[in-house]
């Protein structure tokens, strides 16, 4: 069954804050293999100018895999998830997530495109700190596959 | 703070190197992740999903990207932005020695201090990622 695509253009925010903490930064740096102490150290991160333990890159994921789960997973848009798989992952910061962070994310989809048998879905996540700034946008499209329309006629 | 510098040309090779990414690490990812997706960890789960066995997640893999990236520049929080295709799964066999994913890349284009390189990501069973890239922003005080 094809997607909704009345979808399209809804968005969800997050209901609290997700609080960063040095303990988890610490422990996702060690899972990557993340070993600049900027990483670890709230010493070395502010001697670098930052307030606390620095991030690493992709580190958002944690807070934005599930952000559009709302939307995603609303039976209106006929998601089948068994269907998925994530086609691209696209991170942007204006700044450094550090620990203390307050994040909330907003998640938009933004596209429900066919591609061949498949339908592609595009989805924005802005993830804000606790003053409303953003500091991260995510993109994140998944594969849904066999759905398009066409398809699903047959 | 630092102030902005004139990134390393555009042509620039990345060194290639190699991680190495075991069971283990899985586990340890979707603990410090949150995803705890079944075929990321069990086999069982992985052949119901018509995978030949478990898989690596791809956000490990674009993690590794951007710690390649971050390396390079020698200053690991200037990795700005970062975008990749998940192309092919990575098969991570449960054993000691694990998978190697090799990295490589190069600057293909300069917007003031930000370069913005290719990353390429292969296992033995050939490239992983798609389209990566990441931006990486340069300023005075960094090596590399």
């Amino acid at each position: 069954m094809a997607l909704n695509r009345d979808m399209i253009g809804k968005t969800c925010t997050s209901p609290g804050f997700y609080v960063v903490g040095r303990e988890k930064i610490q422990e996702f740096a060690a899972a990557v293999g993340y070993t600049h102490p900027i990483f670890h150290s709230a010493e070395t991160a502010r001697d670098a100018g930052h307030p606390d333990v620095v991030a690493p890159p992709t580190f958002a994921v944690i807070v934005t895999a599930g952000s559009a789960e709302p939307l995603l997973f609303d039976p209106e848009f006929r998601l089948d998830y068994s269907r998925v798989v994530h086609g691209e992952q696209r991170f942007r910061h204006t700044r450094p997530i550090t620990a203390g962070d307050h994040l909330s994310t907003r998640s938009r989809i933004v596209s429900v495109r066919d591609v061949g048998r498949n339908e592609i879905v595009e989805t924005e996540t802005e993830v804000l700190d606790r003053s409303g700034d953003v500091v991260c946008v995510a993109v994140n499209v998944i594969v849904s596959r066999g759905t398009a329309a066409a398809e699903a006629a047959l | 703070m630092n102030s902005p510098a004139v990134p390393p040309a555009v042509g620039t090779a990345l060194t290639p190197t190699g991680y190495r990414v075991t069971r283990a690490d899985l586990v340890r990812y979707a603990g410090a992740s949150g995803d705890f997706n079944t075929i990321h960890w069990s086999d069982r789960a992985a052949l119901a999903a018509g995978l030949p066995g478990v898989i690596a997640h791809g956000m490990l893999t674009m993690a590794l990207a951007t710690r390649f990236a971050g390396e390079w520049s020698g200053d690991p929080t200037s990795v700005v932005e970062c975008s990749v295709r998940f192309q092919r799964p990575v098969m991570v066999p449960d054993d000691d020695d694990g998978v190697e994913v090799q990295l490589s890349g190069e600057v293909i284009d300069v917007i003031g201090d930000v370069a913005v390189v290719a990353l390429s990501a292969q296992t033995a069973d050939g490239p992983v990622l798609g389209g990566a890239t990441a931006h990486v922003r340069f300023t005075s005080a960094m090596g590399g």
